[in-house]
């Protein structure tokens, strides 16, 4: 009895380590085939912009770029709108990611006191603004009335306190800094703005880090604000720029917008522009990466 | 909801102390309310005072009369958006984009998540999922322009393709049902991997031990997915999907302008991209805002109603 088990078993395994080799193929070749097909079309855009006019115009150009040369990256840069978008971008980018995290900061550690009146009338407060909000135009009316049309602080100040990032910083302070660490710090004659200054913003880095990154790379992609508020070229962000310049030529053309060059194919100028914006975040994404996804947990605990 | 319960508790010992005004908190804790002034005042500003401005939505508001001056009108607002057949447009398609964006975004995810649970090469997974999450973090502009660069008529390199293999062009972007459909792909292709994380998360959470007794069973791979995996991340599914029904009502702005294009407007026009030509550019504001004023309140009803059939169902809730 015990040997004929022992056999049955054993021809089961066999069979099944058959099925569970097929199996093993089919997801790994199905996810290289996923993580694939989401960076071609980045490789075949950057081949368009590396190749010369006549290669691509002849439509040879697929993945690997024909007549390697760098005019089109050269034009864009050397188109003065371009230039002013980007340095736009990165000054918009850099006082947002400050500001936000001064606010998110200021917002966050009085919130996990528990000895703070009215702590909880506050966080409702806040998290109210992650249901509801005025909508488009009565921010947009507000921008007017404040005078702020047309400036960069439109760009700035009304996005800079997210109640997100908020709760997620409040997590992580809650769970990484222990209560009684505190206490002795109290004990020994700290204020609160010493104790967070000196204790928990220290022991919080890692969080502080991923959440300059939400804002930072959230900023930097964002541009509806841009086309609400901005209607003068130099103000316009990077991806306001782009996007004029990608849908001037999709169809029939609705606004007619200056040609970095003339000298060039638009689609590979296109191609350029594309790469060209594109390049700031594929060089921090390997390094930033694990950072999201531990924000994404901290925010996934209570969403 | 848990904070409350904990005031609860914190509360019951105090009665036993002298009853302190607020000015004796205030005194103590001056620095973390001075703490709490900048985000306050921000969100004010900000946030509640347009939520104020909400109601020009009842008002025929013009801009030199002010919020204040203008004349109050009712309802008219709502009775003429509910006439208007560019809103009808815009309404009918958010609520078609979302409704497939649903069908076919919400599963992605899942089905990714245990694939990659399956992988037991570890540079492997690690290289994939950098690879799957990387769009996520591309703007709505930069994904448009790629995909106008491989999908468009003529010079994209997908239709390139299929002229050269003898077949004819695919009108991805530029013919309505076409669009749609495109539409739905790029933001499930921009999404799935991000989305995959959560339920990765969930599933490194189910205890081992399940998966070691499934094997004395019997239980082979499938078995296992089906009778461990399946369950043990079964309420991070249903979460998400009620915050996804919550979400319904919403639309990106973003999204649905740089991947429209003229010729496909009567598909693509979307709730946000109506009130910004129809009040930003024509600057019919008051209409607008009751347009907006109607998303917001629908969408807050429906997340309400999502957090309450999540609690009804034993999860946790989600305000």
């Amino acid at each position: 009895m015990p040997s004929n088990q022992k056999k049955i078993k054993h021809s089961f395994y066999t069979k099944s380590k058959i099925v569970d080799r097929a199996a093993d193929i089919f997801i790994y070749f199905t996810i290289a085939f996923l993580a694939i097909l989401c960076v071609l079309p980045f490789v075949h855009v950057l081949a368009k912009s590396l190749s010369s006019d006549a290669k691509v115009t002849s439509q040879l150009v697929y993945l690997i770029p024909k007549d390697f040369n760098l005019r089109a990256y050269r034009s864009v840069i050397g188109d003065p709108s371009m230039i002013l978008s980007l340095w736009q971008t990165v000054k918009v980018t850099v006082i947002f990611t400050a500001l936000g995290m001064f606010l998110t900061i200021c917002a966050a550690y009085p919130l996990t006191r528990k000895r703070l009146k009215g702590r909880n009338i506050i966080s409702v407060f806040f998290i109210i603004t992650l249901y509801f909000s005025g909508g488009i135009i009565p921010d947009y009316l507000l921008m007017h009335r404040l005078g702020l049309l047309n400036k960069t602080a439109s760009l700035i100040l009304p996005l800079a306190f997210s109640a997100y990032n908020m709760i997620i910083m409040k997590t992580s302070i809650q769970t990484t800094v222990p209560d009684s660490l505190e206490e002795s710090a109290l004990l020994d004659g700290a204020n609160d703005i010493r104790i967070l200054v000196q204790i928990v913003l220290p022991l919080c880095k890692p969080i502080l880090a991923t959440l300059c990154l939400f804002y930072a790379v959230g900023r930097w992609n964002a541009y509806q604000d841009s086309v609400f508020y901005i209607t003068r070229q130099p103000l316009y962000l990077l991806q306001h720029k782009l996007n004029l310049l990608i849908q001037t030529t999709n169809t029939t053309l609705t606004a007619a917008e200056a040609q970095p060059d003339t000298v060039t194919n638009p689609e590979v100028i296109k191609s350029a522009c594309i790469i060209f914006a594109t390049l700031p975040i594929v060089i921090v994404y390997p390094f930033v990466q694990k950072y999201f996804v531990k924000g994404v947990m901290i925010g996934a605990v209570k969403g | 909801m848990g904070t409350q319960t904990m005031v609860h508790k914190t509360a019951k010992p105090k009665s036993n102390k002298p009853k302190r005004g607020f000015m004796y908190y205030c005194k103590r804790d001056w620095q973390l309310y001075l703490l709490l002034v900048f985000p306050i005042t921000m969100v004010i500003i900000f946030k509640y005072f347009p939520m104020a401005g909400l109601i020009i939505a009842f008002k025929d508001y013009k801009i030199l009369k002010g919020f204040m001056g203008s004349e109050w009108v009712g309802f008219k607002n709502f009775v003429e958006i509910f006439s208007n057949k560019d809103f009808y447009r815009a309404l009918r398609n958010t609520l078609t984009l979302n409704g497939l964006d649903l069908l076919f975004g919400f599963p992605m995810p899942i089905i990714l998540a245990i694939m990659l649970n399956e992988i037991r090469t570890l540079w492997f997974k690690k290289v994939n999922q950098t690879l799957l999450y990387l769009p996520h973090f591309l703007s709505w502009v930069i994904i448009a322009g790629v995909a106008y660069q491989l999908f468009q008529p003529g010079t994209g390199m997908i239709n390139i393709l299929l002229r050269n293999a003898g077949l004819s062009e695919v009108p991805f972007l530029t013919e309505n049902t076409h669009w749609i459909f495109s539409y739905v792909l790029i933001g499930v292709w921009q999404s799935m991997g991000w989305g995959s994380i959560i339920y990765l998360a969930a599933i490194t959470g189910i205890n081992p031990e399940l998966y070691d007794s499934a094997t004395i069973d019997g239980a082979g791979r499938w078995g296992k997915i089906r009778y461990v995996t399946l369950p043990g991340i079964r309420s991070t599914i249903t979460i998400i999907l009620i915050i996804n029904l919550g979400r319904i009502m919403g639309s990106s702005f973003e999204r649905a302008n740089s991947l429209g294009n003229p010729i496909v407007k009567e598909v693509s026009s979307v709730i946000a991209t109506y009130v910004y030509s129809a009040g930003i550019q024509a600057q019919k504001y008051s209409l607008t805002t009751a347009v907006g004023l109607f998303q917001s309140v629908v969408g807050l009803i429906l997340v309400l109603i999502s957090d309450w059939i999540s609690k009804r169902i034993g999860d946790e809730g989600l305000l």
